[in-house]
């Protein structure tokens, strides 16, 4: 699987974004390695969560292509892109409130069952089956994600700290080769913060690798193997963390140049 | 985890059994089991219109169309055509899902509440369409003839007979229904209802899924008019009207269109409301209805069946 040349899980080029004049991404090009974790950072309104939106399909580019695991995908609707194997967390918390943490989590497997009306509507027995396969998957992912005592609350009587890690372990059902993490420690406070870089180095050491948008320098710092800055929707620095954090653009656009 | 419970089913089986037993003890009420006939034609409906807004979080404001889709499928090609009534029935569903997918398909693919403007228009075109199409219609006079049913020459020719072929199929569409929320698609139908980007980041193909359910609901439909229009063996276009389609909204509205059981208590209570006990307020009824709406939206929004709730909420203050 890893020739030569493709070891590159995804391949961002001359990607543009706009909406109506205003240009939320222009010309941005980089590439992620397989089974690394790299972070995305950049002030606010730099375009990093609307890089997520079209990486993960639900807008198309304006022009330029995203390329998994060799094939383009920047013209796939984001059902289609997640069961290629792309999963992603959203900035604010985008649970089924009205599910529970284990349905949550099942939904997550969504991608793997293609559940039938009809299979369904007349209980077949293979219908009984995949549930039954699901949900011990599910209740797997919630002992890694250490959320299993508490499968049967509903989800949006979670704290804020374990609504993201259970986004986490929702976005990790489908099997994902890359999750798209969209600042999962933000409104987190110090413990809920360590509990959730551990928990993504964990799925990192598991094989799946990581795109992270992230404000917490600590985190990033600690995490992440590659980082790429975003200003104005354009690439003003990319490289590993120590190169970063010394970079004078990076600097001036995070302070102004005074 | 959503479980629908097994007991009131069980329940809900048995009063269907006894019902015209107990109401033939009381001379009273004996003709409720013909109201509950035209209960259970509506039950068909409101199941799969609970599907559609509560689960699926569309509103549908053109059901009546579909339910008249199947009445006049089968009432024309029975009464011209001498086709099996069965086959007709079966020919209604079939034309209701093909013209269900034209309809819902373009509006259900866009984000927003189109499908009720879509369908609003649908339902005034259809019922037009029945008016005007006199040949084949009748138009506003209706068009009798219309065969009763039977199956292996066992005739469902009496009120009590015909009572239970519906509950007969009101039943199984329930628990076929039950079957689907309780799987994954009626997991991905509630994922649509909390958060599309969510869902379709979790590889939910949500338009799919909006339109696989609103064929459902119509084709539910269709068969309602079928049954309805073998049993009064007559039909007109005032049936099918918009003012059914809005009361069929204020049925899943009053029972609580979250819970499949609301579709059922709400069908049967404007059931009766509308022929047995509004008869007092003849033109004003209307004025009745809406007051209904309002006050459940206000005071009961989860509907009859968010009643037991609110009760033990009082109970643990």
């Amino acid at each position: 699987m890893n020739a030569v040349g493709e070891d590159n899980i995804l391949e961002i080029k001359r990607l543009v974004m706009t909406f109506g004049g205003l240009m939320a991404l222009s010309n941005l090009s980089f590439q992620v390695k397989r089974g690394t974790i790299k972070a995305v950072i950049g002030p606010n309104g730099a375009g990093k969560t609307t890089l997520f939106n079209v990486i993960t399909g639900s807008f198309s580019p304006t022009e330029g292509s995203v390329k998994f695991n060799g094939s383009p995908i920047e013209h796939l609707k984001a059902h289609k892109i997640a069961g290629l194997g792309i999963s992603r967390t959203f900035q604010t918390v985008e649970l089924f409130g009205n599910m529970t943490v284990l349905e949550n989590v099942m939904l997550g497997c969504h991608t793997r069952i293609r559940p039938s009306f009809l299979i369904s509507g007349f209980r077949l027995p293979q219908a009984l089956k995949q549930e039954v396969r699901i949900r011990e998957n599910a209740m797997k992912i919630l002992k890694f994600i250490g959320l299993a005592d508490k499968f049967n609350a509903p989800a949006e009587n979670l704290p804020l700290g374990e609504q993201k890690i259970l986004e986490i372990g929702r976005a990790l059902a489908s099997d994902p080769e890359l999750i798209c993490l969209d600042e999962p420690a933000a409104g987190l406070n110090e413990t809920e913060t360590y509990v959730a870089s551990s928990l993504i180095r964990a799925i990192n050491a598991k094989g799946i690798t990581i795109l992270l948008v992230e404000h917490d320098m600590k985190v990033i710092m600690n995490i992440s193997h590659e980082i790429v800055v975003l200003n104005y929707g354009q690439k003003i620095a990319e490289g590993p963390p120590e190169k970063i954090q010394n970079n004078p653009r990076v600097i001036e656009a995070y302070l102004g140049s005074g | 985890m959503l479980r629908i419970a097994k007991l009131p089913i069980a329940l809900f089986a048995l009063f269907i059994i006894v019902f015209p037993w107990i109401i033939r003890q009381i001379p009273a009420v004996d003709n409720y089991a013909d109201i509950m006939i035209f209960a259970g034609i509506y039950s068909l409906i409101t199941i799969g219109l609970s599907l559609l807004m509560g689960y699926a979080g569309q509103i549908s404001i053109g059901h009546a169309a579909f339910y008249g889709i199947g009445a006049y499928t089968s009432a024309i090609l029975t009464a011209h055509y001498g086709l099996n009534p069965w086959m007709c029935m079966f020919i209604g569903m079939t034309t209701s899902g093909v013209v269900a997918v034209l309809v819902g398909a373009p509006s259900l693919k866009l984000k927003g509440h189109y499908l009720a403007m879509a369908t609003l228009a649908f339902g005034i075109i259809v019922y037009i369409i029945f008016n005007e199409e006199t040949s084949w219609t009748g138009g506003p006079d209706g068009m009798s003839g219309i065969p009763g049913l039977n199956l292996f020459g066992f005739y469902f020719d009496s009120v009590e007979r015909y009572y239970y072929l519906v509950w007969i199929v009101v039943f199984a569409v329930f628990i076929f229904t039950v079957n689907v929320i309780q799987s994954g698609t009626g997991r991905a139908l509630r994922a649509i209802h909390a958060s599309e980007p969510a869902a379709s980041a979790m590889g939910v193909d949500i338009s799919r899924f909006k339109i696989l359910v609103f064929v459902y609901s119509a084709v539910l439909a269709s068969l309602a008019g079928s049954l309805y229009a073998h049993y009064l063996n007559f039909i007109n276009p005032s049936t099918f009207d918009l003012f059914f389609s809005i009361k069929l909204l204020i049925m899943i509205a009053l029972g609580g269109m979250h819970n499949i059981w609301g579709a059922i208590i709400g069908a049967v209570i404007i059931t009766f409301l509308n022929y047995e006990w509004l008869h007092y307020f003849e033109e004003f009824e209307v004025i009745v209805y809406g007051a209904i709406l309002l006050l459940v939206t206000i005071f009961l929004p989860k509907g009859l069946v968010g009643v037991p709730e609110i009760i033990k909420g009082w109970f643990r203050e």
